[in-house]
């Protein structure tokens, strides 16, 4: 049986983790080979890591890193952020990323997906949606969560992927560090018209919530993560037993 | 030496430093002469077969594999790797592979519930069916990762499988010749594990 995924994000700036990282026992929280080594160890199905630098000198840090990282972790990366050509997948590729995420740079150029598809095959390509709820409908937007597009969401992750994207990441801005749990009907809503890998994040704020989002949605095939991995008050070993003691299968 | 064949398809990278992690001295490389001297030797690759299975004929590689193979070398295949060693594809047409091991590629869709997704990835239980060196660390219940659509049909040799609504060929092996449809460079310590002692392995296989 394929097992469901739990995948911890790290927020790279300058090529170090920020968004606030406490570790007992780690002498150096913000470098990222540090970290995704010990959450490696810790039994983590993938990591991905955002590049949220703005500058060239900040990019090519994050690359070095990332070389650093897929050379000492040997488990499925994913690299997101300042996504916007074929050739930048080309860069975090050859430097051991396994799959890319497009965010922005798939609202702006709709070929991006298609084209990095033909090139690299959908098994690599990530669509990652920032998703709110506006007016009662789901509502892409764009710039990390800052802004609307009006485009409709669930239309526009369906197009994604039957244009090329072979995994869907969808983060809901609403339920995002309110820490009440994943957001399972907008979850819903995309695992009913896309037949890809679904990737719930935004909400996590305990070991249940997770026990829930694959219970109610056996369809959701993995949970992401940020700060309540960081600072520890979710254990991904703990986090795994408890999804086997609950008849979840997941890799221990 | 461990020679990773680099025929222009697919990222070696991982594969590389993974092997490097654990002692083995690597060289990527798509030298006919570097392959035929080489320890062991393995043929990795991504994307579709039928360009993957021209490439290698048009470098000449694919008689250097087989060379390879028929000395006694061990050979691993990965992923689409494995896929080449099979006798042909069902991929986008119908390609013909190396024939080092019997078995056909065909799509998953042909045998698995509709309501699975496609591509098959991620982590799944690997089943041993028959005992081989490469997996003599193997414990039940350990995982590996998968990223495929497509997988070894009709493989009498096959010597693990992975349960995804059918029990999908994981792995193939017949003499000094091995295939992985998993990646075990992306497949923590379960996979290095496997690459090590492949790494060790002499080629000699007494239940084949």
């Amino acid at each position: 049986m394929i097992t469901k995924r739990i995948i911890p994000c790290l927020d790279v700036k300058d090529g170090r983790v920020v968004k606030g990282v406490n570790f007992l026992g780690l002498a150096d929280v913000s470098s990222p080979v540090k970290l995704a080594e010990y959450y490696s160890k810790c039994g983590a199905d993938e990591l991905v890591f955002y590049d949220i630098t703005a500058s060239a000198e900040g990019r090519a840090l994050f690359t070095d890193i990332l070389r650093e990282v897929a050379s000492k972790v040997f488990i499925p990366l994913t690299v997101g952020g300042g996504i916007n050509t074929v050739d930048d997948f080309a860069r975090v590729l050859n430097c051991g990323a396994d799959k890319v995420s497009v965010n922005s740079g798939a609202i702006r150029n709709p070929d991006l997906i298609p084209a990095a598809a033909k090139r690299y095959g959908s098994q690599c390509v990530v669509i990652s949606a920032d998703v709110k709820r506006v007016d009662g409908q789901f509502h892409v937007f764009a710039k990390g969560g800052r802004e609307d597009t009006g485009m409709e969401a669930i239309s526009w992750i369906k197009r994604c992927v039957d244009s090329g994207a072979g995994e869907v990441v969808l983060n809901s801005i609403d339920t995002d560090g309110v820490k009440g749990g994943f957001d399972l009907e907008m979850l819903e809503a995309v695992c009913d018209v896309v037949s890809v890998p679904v990737i719930a994040s935004g909400g996590a704020g305990k070991i249940e919530d997770f026990v829930t989002l694959f219970k109610v949605l056996p369809k959701v095939d993995a949970g992401l993560a940020a700060s309540i991995f960081h600072f520890g008050e979710v254990e991904i070993c703990d986090l795994k037993q408890v999804l086997r003691d609950n008849d979840i299968i997941v890799r221990l | 030496m461990i020679a990773i064949i680099d025929y222009g398809v697919g990222n070696l990278f991982s594969l590389s430093h993974s092997l490097t992690s654990i002692g083995a001295e690597v060289e990527v490389t798509g030298d006919a002469e570097k392959i035929l001297s080489a320890d062991h030797v393995i043929l990795p690759g991504v994307g579709a077969f039928g360009d993957a299975a021209a490439k290698l004929r048009e470098t000449g590689l694919d008689d250097v594999v087989k060379e390879v193979a028929a000395k006694g070398v061990p050979v691993m295949g990965i992923c689409l790797g494995m896929q080449l060693l099979l006798d042909k594809s069902f991929e986008f047409g119908e390609h013909a592979g190396l024939g080092l091991i019997p078995g056909e590629v065909r799509p998953i869709s042909e045998v698995i519930p509709p309501d699975y997704k496609i591509p098959h990835i991620g982590w799944n239980a690997l089943n041993v069916v028959r005992n081989h060196p490469i997996f003599r660390d193997i414990k039940p219940g350990d995982c590996v990762y998968f990223v495929h659509s497509y997988y070894g049909a009709k493989c009498p040799e096959v010597i693990a499988t992975a349960e995804y609504g059918a029990d999908l060929t994981a792995a193939v092996g017949r003499g000094n010749v091995v295939g992985c449809q998993f990646h075990p460079e992306k497949s923590g310590d379960v996979g290095l594990g496997i690459l090590k002692a492949f790494c060790e392995w002499d080629g000699l296989d007494p239940l084949s």
